[in-house]
């Protein structure tokens, strides 16, 4: 295949899902069977994508596939919207297609019998082809366009049962979280117009490289990569707006395994991802602090969530905290490895939670469940092999990425002297094995608590069951390496994940990411292309370490979830009491949504009243006011009009009137009155002209 | 002796003129109204038919005159109908009382 002929299989893929949701939501309704047709084309687009990323990875693996028409032209300056292949974006249309195709399927059980079924499908392919916008695009303004689309796509999703005042509350509030974010994003991408004068990644690049900078400076370009990754902020619900996430989990669950956990909320990593390039030092470390707060904070509170989706979702904050923290610290390899082994096992985990609430008839509480081992064994199995890799349990895929971003972190802080990250890294990793243990036991394990809906619990349809097995099965290590405790050694980090080109000027990155030489294309060494050997050095001698820690806190986690819950050798009840603020703090998601409700949204509420007020008062005042006057003008007017204007008028009337009065007399209808005037007349005439 | 001349003819005609203005100007009824009419035709009659004797005119004064006479019997016939249907509207052929031009 030719690079052309890769382009139009591209945009084949990225309208396929537009032609279902089209069909679907305007026939969906009178032709009972169109969601076959939506999920058809989601299928297809999947094959073709599989295709696409074969045929990219194996013929062109160090190409950069571009192309671009001229959408409009204002003046001078042209706007140009465009496709760009490269190995990110295939590996990553891959994982979307598959993920939505398996949660099309997984759907057409789970969503039986719903009374919008035919619209729901139509949204997902509406997502499905905004997130194919988002992978496919080479530049900054169809990202834009495409990050709205999938935007109201998750609004509409999450909102999906309406009628639950809940969910379109939540649905809201992501809308609104996440505008806060696309604000900054927006902001971003005009800064870096009014710059370059182009959206395009690789000019905007090269522009930079050849020494064009915002405002002239690297903090202008600080300021415009922490702009852009502002997006990121809302989207991949990193901290401060990570509040919309878990609330987000009022949506149907194969949504929120698709769209919040695997692919929409993953598109934030991505774009920091795409313009890995422009980022300065400054900007990876702010985003590396924000990335490890918003890992930490959720994890603590996901110990303590009976939940079980609140509980899957602070654990995707957190996962997603880890790739934007591994982006921060220059990991980026493994961040984007993370990013697509976190999208297979977090969709099984969400489907399989979607398994357990559809065997419990819609119940969420982990608490009211327990013992479901016997009764959901597949769900039980693929969801404990899920487990294993989001605790990064060796053989799994979840291990090799997140002992890569670990040995990442590790390394960073052994260069600068940063040692808050890898420990916060650490830290997590045993909170994630902690709270996923915790939530398998007392929902798969120990005895029923709720004997009634035990009883009637059942596994679920094959429809249901073999995307979770897929899944499950895509969460191995085998896909990616064949040593299962060395990533290096698999040909997805060895020749298809490779770190960017960094075109900040030198002075403006961290020092480990000036390259020691000149590195001519083609040379397809890995760390070497654009970091330094120290770096390369510090991430070798990191990785034991931070293998045999990571494999340590997990454990210990594991082990602490099954002494506390399984065993109970420790009374958790006490253990809470003795330590309620802490406890208090964890459960109550460490006030975040009391403090933005009293803050924020009060705040805003107050201002509106100030402003209310004013409206009220001074502006009402003035318009009053001058209703007043113009009033007191025109009654003045009005009397003018009145009486100078209408008594002119009248008195003519009246004048004309008289005179007629006196004419009158002469006309009274008598022809013997008129002859006798004729010749009075005539005589008078006569006499006057005297013609004789 | 006296000889009739053509002012003597001249003074009866005017006399007739004016007897018939007067009789138009003051009389009520319409029928005497018509009558004064007819009175000033035939002043104008006696005038053409002086002129046509003492003038140099030859027999057109006459002639006009004959014909005078038979306008003044076509006149009179359609006069009357006129009276008539006056007098089947306004139930009364009193000049005075058909006022109704003024309004």
């Amino acid at each position: 295949m030719t690079e052309s002929s890769l382009i139009k299989l591209a945009i084949v893929i990225l309208f396929l899902p537009l032609i279902g949701f089209t069909f679907t939501i305007f026939f969906g309704k009178k032709i009972k069977y169109t969601y076959i047709l939506e999920i058809a084309t989601v299928g297809i687009a999947f094959l073709l994508s599989a295709f696409l990323m074969f045929t990219k990875l194996s013929s062109y693996v160090d190409n950069e596939i571009v192309s671009e028409f001229t959408w409009i032209t204002f003046g001078s300056t042209e706007i140009k919207l465009g496709m760009l292949l490269d190995n990110l974006s295939v590996i990553m249309i891959f994982t979307v297609t598959l993920i939505s195709f398996l949660v099309h399927i997984y759907s057409v059980a789970y969503m039986k019998g719903d009374i919008r079924f035919s619209r729901y499908f139509a949204y997902l392919g509406l997502f499905t082809f905004s997130m194919t916008g988002i992978v496919f695009t080479h530049n900054l303004l169809m990202m834009y366009i495409f990050w709205e689309l999938v935007g109201i796509s998750s609004y509409l999703l999450i909102g999906f049962w309406y009628e639950k005042k809940s969910a379109s509350d939540a649905g809201k509030k992501a809308f609104i979280v996440n505008r806060v974010g696309d604000f900054g994003m927006f902001l971003g991408i005009l800064l870096l117009f009014i710059t370059y004068g182009t959206f395009s990644f690789d000019s905007i690049f090269s522009q930079i490289a050849s020494g064009v900078l915002p405002f002239g400076t690297e903090t202008g370009l600080t300021i415009a990569g922490l702009l852009i990754f502002c997006g990121a902020v809302g989207k991949s619900a990193q901290f401060p707006l990570h509040v919309w996430l878990p609330d987000a989990m009022e949506g149907p669950t194969p949504v929120s395994a698709l769209i919040h956990a695997a692919t929409m909320v993953a598109a934030g990593v991505y774009l920091v991802a795409r313009v890995f390039g422009m980022l300065t030092g400054d900007a990876l470390f702010i985003i590396a602090l924000i990335g490890m707060i918003s890992a930490f904070i959720p994890a603590t509170i996901a110990l303590t969530q009976n939940d079980i989706k609140k509980v899957l979702a602070y654990s995707t904050v957190s996962q997603l905290g880890y790739m934007i923290m591994a982006l921060g610290v220059g990991a980026f390899t493994f961040a984007f490895m993370h990013l697509i082994t976190h999208a297979f096992f977090k969709a099984c985990l969400f489907l399989g939670s979607g398994s357990v609430i559809h065997a419990m008839h819609h119940e969420q509480d982990i608490t009211r469940m327990g013992g479901l081992r016997k009764k959901l064994p597949l769900t039980y199995y693929t969801f404990l092999i899920a487990t294993l890799a989001l605790a990064g349990i060796p053989l799994t895929s979840g291990f090799l990425s997140k002992d890569g971003i670990l040995a990442g972190a590790t390394a960073f802080a052994s260069l600068t002297g940063h040692w808050l990250f890898p420990i916060a890294g650490f830290l997590v990793a045993g909170l994630t094995a902690f709270y996923m243990f915790r939530l398998i036991i007392i929902t798969f394990h120990g005895k029923p608590v709720d004997e009634h809906k035990y009883e009637h619990a059942h596994e679920s349809p094959k429809l249901m069951v073999v995307p979770l097995v897929v899944l499950a099965v895509l969460s191995l290590f085998i896909w990616f390496t064949p040593n299962p405790f060395n990533a290096d050694a698999g040909i997805f980090l060895r020749d298809w994940v490779k770190a960017p080109e960094i075109f900040v000027p030198d002075n403006a990155r961290y020092d480990f990411m000036v390259a020691d030489h000149v590195v001519s294309p083609g040379e397809s060494s890995f760390y070497e292309i654009v970091y330094s050997e120290k770096y390369s050095e510090a991430v070798h001698s990191a990785h034991n370490p931070a293998i045999i820690i990571s494999l340590l806190m997990a454990l210990g986690g594991i082990g602490l979830a099954f002494l506390f819950y399984q065993y109970k050798k420790v009374d958790v009840d006490k253990l809470a009491e003795r330590f309620k603020p802490l406890y208090n703090l964890s459960y109550n998601k460490w006030y975040f949504d009391e403090l933005y409700n009293g803050y924020i949204v009060g705040g805003t509420l107050l201002l509106s009243r100030v402003l209310a007020w004013f409206d009220n008062k001074v502006i009402d005042g003035i318009v009053n006011g001058s209703a007043a006057v113009t009033r007191g003008f025109s009654s003045f007017s009005g009397k003018f009009d009145n009486i100078v204007i209408d008594g002119w008028v009248n008195f003519m009337a009246y004048l004309s009137g008289f005179i007629g009065l006196i004419f009158r007399k002469f006309q009274t209808g008598k022809v013997q009155t008129y002859i006798v005037l004729v010749i009075f007349s005539l005589v008078i005439l006569l006499f006057l002209f005297k013609p004789f | 002796m006296l000889t009739v001349g053509l002012n003597h003819f001249l003074i009866v005609s005017s006399i007739l003129f004016c007897l018939g203005i007067f009789g138009i100007v003051t009389r009520k009824n319409a029928v005497m109204v018509l009558m004064g009419i007819e009175l000033i035709l035939n002043a104008a009659n006696i005038n053409f038919v002086a002129f046509s004797r003492y003038g140099n005119f030859g027999y057109n004064g006459q002639l006009m005159a004959l014909f005078v006479i038979i306008l003044a019997a076509a006149e009179a016939a359609i006069a009357l109908a006129i009276v008539l249907n006056i007098y089947k509207t306004f139930a009364t052929v009193n000049v005075d009382e058909i006022d109704r031009l003024k309004e």
